[in-house]
């Protein structure tokens, strides 16, 4: 007894012996960094002026801030609309569509529209976001398309139609994701199950929304927050492609953080900034977990 | 047994090699670094056609041949106005990525001072004779709210009206246009707009993105025209007519009357070359409301080099809105050499900026750049009087006006660039961007010092 006991603990150590690296790593670049942030954003840290050499402890004086600034309520509200667009209903929903169309068809189709798909997810944010730019941009190419085949003059897209240039964009991007959430979903889905509902006399409709549906919603739910969480710090896209303009038309919470933190050297403010977005996340993903007990 | 020891082996030779490298390639650094003294100079690139930069290379042989311990590192950061501050910000934070010399903005010297950032150049300048050639006026600028000396002045310059000659021929306009009020620019760009139809009549900087020169350039000469100011008596003006005046032209020219060029050209960071390099001189706008430094884009070896640029531009000082005295009016600006406080090499930097500031230095710097220079006898060197719009430029300034010496002021900017955006996008109305303009400052300054 005695003895087992001693090798666990043997073994224990060795764990924590090999897993030290790894966990000094977390500790120096995530968990210091975070626990900094969320301190700074007590303080009134500046980026120049007299505040850049006194850091003060300001307690709540940020966050008093923002319920007064028009410009965060703004941002919240755009942030929502991006996210909801463009995650939950763009990416989720189209990943979805193009793995069950995908379902069944031939090798060369899957290969052909999976790579394709994919190819847009793993190319760089910034390459992304300037190839759209180059696409919608006054003598670019959707432009010249629509000045050939319909003969409509040049539409500013960036800043005539500015939330759903980027909503677009960054379903383009990220529906590959999903896709292959889904796809890993729908497969599992033993075809047993199906052909007995199509024996029972059941119609393609109600096999779907009766029977595949119900079983992936487990994915569904774990892709709806992965995807949410990682769209809500969309930066990048927004930054190149906008600005954050026209005006504040696409200022989402991180493209107003950046503004705050860098430009207007508010720092503090900055930090304090992220923190909402940090609390949104949490928001959304209790959402989603309550979801899901809900429906089953 | 022996494949357990050999993996020991291995490992730890694995170990020993690497230690050994990082040692040598440090060990390297050391050594070299021993020889010279390497001074960083950083100043905004932008891109290709630096004016900054071609002064420096040239300065750069001539100071290291004749002083051997010391190497010049050029060190451009090619950013929008904006983020060249932020970037600068941030480097000078600490001494490892911090520059020794920086061209600092006079506009946001103040803040940097109180930040710490700058060293204090008082017992430098007290014992440097050329201190005394510097006009008076421009020291004004590099002076911190402690009184002391951050940075020695490098440019001046004053801002107006850039017009192209052979655009208004065509429409008949006259070649030596000086509008007296704001009425007569907007009919100039009424007649552009009627009869030469490829032509924006009036262009300004508008955007967020161009930082520093929609504050000053726009709304600075806006304001000041009217005859109010954004800050008079340590207090700052948020409740005044004039703010609504300005934005209202604003609002005129983008979008009552469509004189200006369209967003995606005024909201594109690339908006200030586009304009200046590229639409103006080939007549694709009439007129543009911007810097004298712009001539640095027309003479030879530039990057728009005209022949004869008096021939193809003018440029017309801006006047004030109804021609009320004193009849036109510009903002002064200027840039200066400022020691970073955690550069290791005080000494040195300070006998480069020496060297950059004697007479001949300057000179050539303002002939190169299109600025007007400091000092009181670099302007009278002959190859500076013989730059094309000297004259006007100069005369600018004798109606100048300077930006707030305050540290908050950079801030201050932020809010107007964003009522400026706002107001030029149609996103708000003058009266709304002013009320925003003001709920801003009030945030940034406090309600006491505002008026």
């Amino acid at each position: 007894m005695a003895q087992a006991i001693k090798k666990r603990l043997s073994d224990d150590k060795k764990t924590l012996v090999f897993l030290s690296p790894t966990l000094i790593i977390l500790l120096m670049f995530f968990i210091i960094p975070m626990v900094l942030t969320i301190y700074f954003s007590f303080t009134n840290l500046a980026l120049t002026g007299s505040q850049a050499k006194n850091l003060e402890f300001i307690g709540f004086d940020n966050f008093t801030k923002m319920m007064r600034d028009p410009g965060l309520i703004n941002s919240i509200s755009k942030t929502i609309i991006f996210v909801f667009f463009s995650s939950i209903l763009g990416q989720c929903l189209l990943g979805f569509l193009i793995a069950f169309m995908l379902k069944g068809k031939s090798a060369l189709v899957k290969r052909v529209v999976g790579t394709s798909v994919i190819a847009a997810w793993v190319t760089p944010e910034i390459v992304v976001a300037f190839c759209w730019v180059i696409f919608l941009g006054d003598g670019g190419t959707l432009n010249l398309l629509l000045g050939k085949l319909l003969d409509i003059s040049p539409i500013a897209f960036l800043f005539k139609y500015p939330m759903v240039s980027v909503v677009v964009a960054n379903i383009w991007r990220g529906t590959a994701f999903s896709m292959m959430a889904f796809q890993t979903a729908l497969d599992d889905v033993p075809v047993s199950v199906e052909e007995a509902a199509i024996i029972d006399g059941a119609s393609r409709w109600k096999v779907t929304s009766k029977i595949i549906i119900p079983m992936v919603k487990g994915t569904f739910t774990t892709n709806l927050m992965l995807v949410t969480l990682q769209t809500l710090g969309v930066f990048t896209l927004i930054y190149t492609m906008t600005g954050g303009g026209p005006g504040n038309a696409t200022m989402t919470l991180p493209v107003y953080m950046y503004q705050q933190a860098f430009v207007s050297y508010q720092l503090g403010y900055g930090t304090a900034i992220s923190l909402v977005i940090l609390f949104l996340g949490a928001i959304c993903s209790v959402a989603y977990i309550k979801l899901l007990k809900v429906k089953i | 047994m022996n494949w357990k020891f050999g993996r020991k082996l291995v490992t730890m030779g694995m170990v020993s090699l690497s230690l050994v490298g990082v040692i040598a390639t440090s060990g390297v650094g050391l050594i070299s670094a021993q020889e010279k003294v390497q001074i960083e100079i950083a100043w905004r690139g932008t891109g290709e056609s630096d004016n900054i930069k071609r002064y420096l290379e040239e300065f750069k042989e001539e100071f290291e041949a004749e002083n051997s311990d010391i190497e010049i590192v050029l060190a451009p950061i090619t950013a929008s106005e904006g983020d060249y501050f932020s970037k600068l910000g941030l480097m000078m934070q600490s001494s490892e990525t911090a520059p020794d010399i920086i061209s600092e903005d006079t506009f946001i010297l103040n803040a940097n001072a109180n930040a710490g950032y700058l060293l204090n150049l008082d017992e430098y300048v007290s014992s440097w004779e050329d201190w005394g050639q510097f006009i008076e006026n421009i020291k004004n600028g590099v002076i911190g709210e402690d009184g002391s000396v951050y940075a020695v002045p490098t440019t001046t310059d004053s801002r107006g009206i850039w017009y192209n000659k052979e655009v208004f021929a065509s429409v008949g306009l006259p070649e030596d246009w000086q509008p007296t009020s704001w009425d007569e620019i907007y009919e100039a760009a009424e007649i552009i707009k009627e009869q030469a139809t490829d032509v924006t009549p009036f262009a300004m900087n508008v955007a967020r993105v161009n930082g520093e020169a929609t504050s000053m350039q726009t709304f600075g000469m806006l304001l000041y025209g009217t005859g109010e100011t954004l800050y008079e008596d340590e207090k700052w003006n948020v409740n005044g007519e004039g703010i609504v005046k300005s934005l209202q032209f604003i609002d005129e020219i983008m979008n009552q009357r469509q004189l200006g060029p369209s967003l995606s050209v005024a909201l594109n960071s690339t908006y200030g070359s586009v304009i200046m390099q590229d639409q103006l001189p080939n007549g694709k706008v009439g007129m543009v409301l911007d810097g004298s430094w712009n001539i640095g884009n027309y003479t030879e070896g530039a990057v728009a080099e005209l022949e004869d640029p008096e021939a193809v531009l003018g440029f017309a000082l801006f006047p004030t809105d109804e021609g009320q005295e004193p009849g036109t009016v510009t903002m002064a600006g200027g840039w200066s050499w400022a020691i970073a406080q955690n550069s290791e090499n005080h000494e040195e930097a300070w006998r480069v900026i020496q060297a950059m500031s004697t007479k001949e230095s300057q000179a050539r710097r303002a002939v190169l750049e299109g600025t007007l220079t400091v000092r009181n006898d670099s302007g009278e060197d002959e190859a500076y009087t013989q730059k094309p719009f000297i004259d006007s430029a100069t005369a600018a300034l004798e109606n100048a006006y300077f930006r707030p010496k305050n540290d908050l002021y950079p801030n201050v900017s932020i809010a107007i660039q964003e009522a400026v955006e706002s107001v030029a996008t149609g996103t708000a109305t003058p009266e709304e961007a002013a009320e925003n303009y003001k709920r801003a400052v009030i945030e940034i300054v406090g309600e006491d010092n505002t008026y």
